[in-house]
C-alpha cells in the first residue's frame, strides 16, 4: 500500500501527468486547460508531459490530445473502463503511479476528477491539493501548489515535500487552453493492468442529460448575469435572462438564491459553484460573500447592481448602479433595447465612443 | 465487511461531520482587506448536515440507527449534540492532540479505523465537501481506505434489499447509480433541508452521555500515521490577495440616468457594443 510514497530518494519519481477526462470521444474543458499548464510545468522542470487516458477504444483520442502539448499519452483501453467509475478508475491509476513513479499528477477538479483524486490520495499515502489556481517550482524542485483559502482572500502554498506523486486538481477555466496543433507528434503507449469485472463495484443504470434550454452556459458566455438573494423571488430571474439576451449573455446565480431553490445548481457562481472569468460580470442582488468572490473575481470587468451602498461586492466593481434592482434592470432592459434598435437602424443614435 | 444477514439488526448509517465557523457570517474587512473572523460562530458544516438529513430520512424509513462520528477537539461536541438533538441515535468523537494539523490524508485514515471501531456499519454518509477547506477528498479518502463501493454527489438515496441506488448530480446530467452495502456516499450540497432538533432530541442531549470520547489510543491508531507531521502536505506560506485594483465608479440617483451613465461607460470600454 504504501510503497509509492516511502520516499528516501525523490529522483526516482520523473515526469509529469494528466489525468485525462473525456466524453463521447472529446477531451474535456479542463483536461485541455491542464495540459496546458502541465506542458509549462514540464518545461520548468525539464522533463516529459504525459497524457493518462483510460477509456474504451480511445485511440484517436489520444493521438489528437498530443496536439495539444503532450509528449506522449498513457492508454489504458478497456470496455470496463467505458465510463468513469470510481473503484475501477481509481486500481487503474493506483498501479500505473506505482510502476512509472510520475513525480506530479494533475486532476481536474470536476465531480469525477475529486472522486478519483480523493479515493487515490488515500490509497497511495500522498498529498493532493484541491483546486489550485497557480502552481510554481520552488528552491528544492518540489511543486508549489497555490490554492485559495478562505472564498479567495487569501492564497495558501501547499507542498508535498516527502511524498510522491505530487498531486493536486485544478477548476475549469483557471488556465487557458492551449492551441491545438495537429502537426504535432508524439507517443501513444498502451498499457495493460490487472482489472476484472469483479473490480467493478457500481453499476450505472440510468443517465438523463441536462437539457440546455436554448441559453449558453455561463462557464462559456462573454457576458454573465447573475442574480442573488436581493432578487426576492424566482420570476425574476426572467427578467435577468432577458437582460442576460440583450447583452449576448448567459445568467447564473449566488448560492443563497442556489439555496432558496429559485435556480438551479449548475447556475451557481462560487466556491462550491463554478468559476467563470466572462468579459463582463453582472452582479444583481448580490452583496457579495468571500465564496462568492471566489467564483467570478477573475471577470473583466464587474458591474454591482444592489440597493445597499456597502454591499462588500461594490468594492471589487468596475461600475456599480446604487439602487433597487426592480427600477434599474428594466430600465437597462429599456435602454439596451432602445441602443439595439438604434444599431439596426439610423447609426446615429450610437455613442461614437463604441471601440 | 459485515458478516451477517441484511435482516439480523437494524441497517446502521454512520454519518462523518465536521464543525466549521458559520460561512455565511464571514466577510472581508475593507480596511485591513482581511477575514474578519473574531467572534464568527460555528456550526455543522451545511453539506454535512445535509448527509445527517439524509440518514435521518433512512432512519424514518427504515428505522435505521444512525451514528455520527466527527475528529476534532472536544468543542465539537456542539455539533455532535446538535445532531443527536435532530434525531441521530449517539454519537461518537475521535479527539486527541496528536490529530492537530492533520491534512486529508491522516483524517481519512483516522475516520476509517475508527468506523471500523464503531463497527457492524452499513452505509457510510459524508457531506460533498466542507465550506472551510473545500477539498471533498476525505469521503472518498475513507472509500478507498475501506475499498467499499464509492457514490459521490448523491443527491437521493434508495435501499433496497442490501442494495444501493443513489442519484448523483454531475456536470452535464443526473445519474443513477446501483452498488451493494456497505458502501461510502457523499451527498450533494443543498439536497435537502436539514430539519431542526426536536425537543425530545433537546432532551436526550439534556440527559448527557450521548458523545462518546474516544482518543488515538482507544481505537488503535498508529500515531506515526496522524498530525501535522504525519500529513503529506504543509502550508508553507499564505498570502493575504489584494483584490485587483478596479476603477470604482459608484452611479447613484435616478434608474433612467444612472443606467444611462453604465451604459455608456461599458460602450465607452468596449465592453458591449451598441
Amino acid at each position: 500500500m504504501t510503497d509509492v510514497h516511502v520516499l528516501e530518494d525523490k529522483s526516482h519519481f520523473h515526469g509529469v501527468w494528466v489525468f485525462l477526462e473525456h466524453r463521447r470521444q472529446g477531451l474535456r474543458d479542463v483536461s485541455v486547460q491542464l495540459i496546458g499548464e502541465g506542458r509549462r510545468i514540464s518545461d520548468l522542470r525539464n522533463t516529459v508531459l504525459t497524457g493518462v487516458l483510460l477509456g474504451n477504444r480511445v485511440d484517436v483520442l489520444a493521438t489528437y490530445a498530443l496536439g495539444y502539448g503532450l509528449d506522449r499519452v498513457i492508454v489504458v483501453d478497456d470496455p470496463l473502463l467505458e465510463i468513469y467509475r470510481s473503484r475501477p478508475y481509481a486500481q487503474v491509476m493506483a498501479q500505473l503511479i506505482r510502476r512509472h513513479k510520475p513525480e506530479i499528477v494533475l486532476y481536474g477538479a470536476s465531480k469525477n476528477g475529486r472522486d478519483l483524486g480523493g479515493r487515490l490520495h488515500a490509497i497511495l499515502e500522498t498529498g493532493l491539493a484541491a483546486d489550485c489556481v497557480k502552481f510554481d517550482i520552488d528552491a528544492e524542485g518540489n511543486l508549489d501548489m497555490i490554492r485559495p483559502s478562505f472564498g479567495g482572500k487569501s492564497l495558501a502554498h501547499i507542498l508535498c515535500k516527502k511524498h510522491r506523486p505530487q498531486m493536486a486538481s485544478v477548476r475549469r477555466n483557471v488556465f487557458i487552453a492551449p492551441p491545438h496543433d495537429p502537426s504535432r507528434t508524439g507517443e501513444v503507449v498502451h498499457e495493460s493492468v490487472e482489472l476484472g469485472p469483479s473490480d467493478v463495484d457500481a453499476t450505472l443504470v440510468d443517465f438523463q442529460e441536462f437539457v440546455r434550454e436554448g441559453g449558453l452556459r455561463p462557464e462559456e458566455a462573454d457576458v454573465v448575469v447573475s442574480g442573488g438573494y436581493g432578487l426576492r423571488d424566482p420570476k425574476a430571474f426572467a427578467m435577468l435572462q432577458e437582460l442576460a439576451d440583450l447583452l449576448g449573455g448567459a445568467i447564473a446565480a449566488s448560492r443563497k438564491a442556489v439555496d432558496s431553490g429559485w435556480v438551479p445548481k449548475m447556475l451557481q457562481v462560487g466556491q462550491t459553484g463554478m468559476t467563470v472569468r466572462p468579459k463582463l460580470y453582472l452582479a444583481v442582488g448580490i452583496s457579495g460573500a468571500v465564496q462568492h468572490l471566489a467564483g467570478m473575481q477573475e471577470s473583466k470587468k464587474i458591474v454591482v447592481i444592489n440597493i445597499d451602498p456597502k454591499a462588500p461586492l461594490f468594492e471589487i466593481a468596475d461600475y456599480g448602479i446604487v439602487g433597487d434592482l426592480f427600477e434599474v434592470v428594466p430600465e437597462m432592459i429599456g435602454q439596451l433595447k432602445v441602443l439595439k434598435a438604434g444599431a439596426s437602424g439610423a447609426r446615429t443614435a450610437v455613442p461614437a465612443a463604441a471601440h | 465487511m459485515t458478516d451477517r444477514g441484511p435482516t439480523a439488526r437494524p441497517m446502521r448509517v454512520i454519518v462523518c461531520i465536521k464543525q466549521v465557523p458559520r460561512a455565511q457570517e464571514l466577510q472581508v474587512d475593507p480596511v485591513t482587506q482581511t477575514l474578519k473572523r473574531v467572534g464568527v460562530p460555528s456550526e455543522i458544516n451545511p453539506p454535512d448536515a445535509n448527509a445527517l438529513e439524509m440518514a435521518l430520512r433512512l432512519k424514518d424509513q427504515h428505522a435505521a440507527e444512525v451514528v455520527v462520528l466527527s475528529m476534532g477537539p472536544t468543542s465539537f461536541d456542539e455539533s455532535l449534540e446538535r445532531a443527536v438533538a435532530m434525531g441521530a441515535d449517539r454519537s461518537v468523537l475521535l479527539t486527541d492532540r496528536i490529530l492537530g494539523g492533520s491534512d486529508t490524508v491522516p483524517t481519512a485514515y483516522a475516520l476509517s479505523e475508527t468506523i471500523q471501531k464503531i463497527g457492524g456499519y452499513d452505509l457510510l454518509l459524508c457531506g460533498e465537501e466542507t465550506t472551510d477547506a473545500s477539498t471533498g477528498h476525505v469521503g472518498p479518502g475513507i472509500a478507498g481506505h475501506l475499498d467499499l463501493p464509492q457514490i459521490t454527489y448523491a443527491s437521493e438515496i434508495r435501499i433496497e434489499d442490501g442494495r444501493v441506488r443513489a442519484r448523483r448530480t454531475a456536470e452535464d446530467g443526473t445519474e443513477w447509480w446501483e452498488t451493494t452495502l456497505p458502501c461510502l456516499c457523499t451527498v450533494n450540497f443543498g439536497c435537502n433541508r436539514p430539519r431542526e432538533p426536536t425537543l425530545t432530541g433537546k432532551i436526550r442531549v439534556e440527559r448527557g452521555g450521548v458523545v462518546t470520547h474516544w482518543s488515538c489510543a482507544d481505537v488503535g491508531i498508529d500515531p506515526k500515521k496522524v498530525g501535522l507531521f504525519n500529513s503529506p502536505t504543509i502550508v508553507a506560506k499564505v498570502d493575504t490577495v489584494r483584490l485587483p485594483t478596479r476603477a470604482g465608479r459608484i452611479f447613484s440617483g435616478e434608474p433612467k440616468e444612472t443606467v444611462r451613465q453604465l451604459l455608456d461607460s461599458l460602450i465607452a470600454d468596449g465592453v458591449i457594443s451598441p
